[in-house]
């Protein structure tokens, strides 16, 4: 997807701000957002590239003028509506009783007080990052290091990890980094469709012409599909 | 605040509410799940993994050897399995820096929580396009001479920096000098220095 989040070579953000030893979390929200991620990307309500997509389909201005957590809950909060789990009507009439209600309880949970119910629970302790991305081939790679590649000038209109910096490039094969889950597909319910995943090098005026740094390597894992013979 | 440090209103606060309370009532969420997170990344005691694997490699070469080809088996060492983590090394010749334009990618399990402006769009958009000046704005000039490599981290693989061992690092034991490592260091928009009084 040409979305906003397709940040890389783009103009106009201005010098990097830095916040002087910012603390982990700037609220207790931006905790709960990131264990509600790992609860119900744990209890398997989506994948981790069903969520990156969901954040990819934020209004644009949103995206650019919110943080990185509100990124995460309003991609969550999609990806939960659209598979049925959390209504957005419902989110959103509970949203104005905590507006109205600051202190108003969260809630007990379902099943016995202060536990949650059975596959939950288990998933609440599981940590989505301890779940691999590696899959075994299904066939040779197609490209050896060394080899010339090209990336494909594609725009699709879904997820997908290939920057649009560097589509239509010219890249060298720098190192194979195994076989993977196929994000393109698994983000829309499509299957793992595991591919070979290479470390492409490219040079810095391959991808930014006049106006690239001397001396620059640029470095994209990218999937057997992404890749044509140079 | 400028744009690289949005407000967060009460819109957002409650919204988060709602959801953990929804999520808690469809017994999809722990009750202390929230508590752990903050328990987990607030009270962390110690270096990052990322900065004890650094301090070895620079006190053991076959450590380090290890560290860069096989990357899980030397994290195995501190009793953590992480298998997606590819280790690249700073030298006199090269200067690596890490960045994840499309969301953000870091890995947390090794470097613990990425800092704000890595996440932001002034570091997804420039690193790939203008590294040193970049690095220039963090105090790090890399001089044309010294390669940049920038690793845009587009699929599940997570990157560390391993910087250049300071000068007097042979003096200090490797506790010492994983305190030093801090997690700009193995992003690699900084250098290790010891601080004045190290040791």
């Amino acid at each position: 997807m040409d979305g906003v989040h397709d940040l890389g070579g783009m103009h106009g953000f201005g010098p990097v701000e830095r916040e002087e030893n910012e603390p982990p979390f700037h609220g207790r929200w931006e905790a709960a957002v990131v264990a509600i991620m790992r609860g119900t990307r744990g209890a398997g309500l989506y994948n981790i590239d069903e969520f990156r997509h969901g954040i990819e389909r934020m209004d644009p201005a949103h995206y650019l003028g919110s943080s990185y957590f509100e990124h995460w809950l309003d991609g969550i909060a999609r990806v939960l509506a659209e598979k049925g789990v959390v209504d957005a009507g419902e989110l959103e009439a509970r949203t104005r009783l905590f507006r109205e209600r600051p202190d108003a309880p969260l809630g007990a949970p379902a099943g016995a007080a202060g536990a949650p119910a059975g596959e939950a629970g288990a998933a609440a302790g599981r940590r989505p990052e301890a779940e691999t991305s590696f899959r075994a081939p299904a066939a040779p790679p197609r490209f050896a290091i060394g080899a010339a590649v090209t990336t494909r000038p594609m725009h699709p209109p879904g997820h997908t990890r290939l920057p649009r910096y560097a589509r239509g490039k010219r890249g060298v094969i720098d190192t194979h980094r195994g076989c993977h889950v196929f994000p393109d597909t698994h983000a829309h319910g499509l299957g793992e469709q595991p591919q070979h995943v290479y470390s492409v090098r490219f040079e810095g005026r391959e991808l930014w012409g006049e106006a690239a740094e001397p001396n620059q390597k640029l470095y994209l894992d990218l999937w057997e599909s992404y890749l044509l013979p140079a | 605040m400028g744009k690289n440090h949005p407000n967060v209103d009460d819109y957002v606060i409650s919204r988060v509410r709602a959801l953990e309370s929804l999520l808690l009532e469809k017994g999809l969420l722990a009750p202390d799940a929230v508590d752990r997170v903050i328990r987990r990344y607030e009270a962390s005691t110690g270096p990052m993994l990322g900065a004890r694997a650094v301090a070895r490699a620079w006190r053991d070469p076959a450590y380090k050897t290890r560290l860069l080809q096989d990357s899980p088996a030397a994290l195995g060492d501190f009793g953590v399995s992480y298998d997606r983590l590819v280790v690249v090394e700073n030298t006199p010749a090269r200067h690596n820096v890490v960045v994840c334009t499309l969301c953000s990618c870091y890995p947390w399990d090794v470097m613990g929580l990425p800092p704000t402006w890595y996440k932001m769009p002034a570091y997804r958009s420039r690193a790939v396009s203008e590294p040193r000046k970049v690095l220039a704005e963090f105090g790090l000039n890399v001089p044309p001479e010294r390669e940049i490599r920038v690793w845009d981290s587009s699929a599940e693989l997570r990157y560390m920096v391993l910087p250049m061992a300071p000068t007097g690092a042979e003096r200090l034991d490797e506790d010492a000098l994983a305190a030093q490592v801090t997690r700009e260091a193995l992003i690699g928009v900084a250098e290790v220095r010891l601080r004045d009084g190290a040791r």
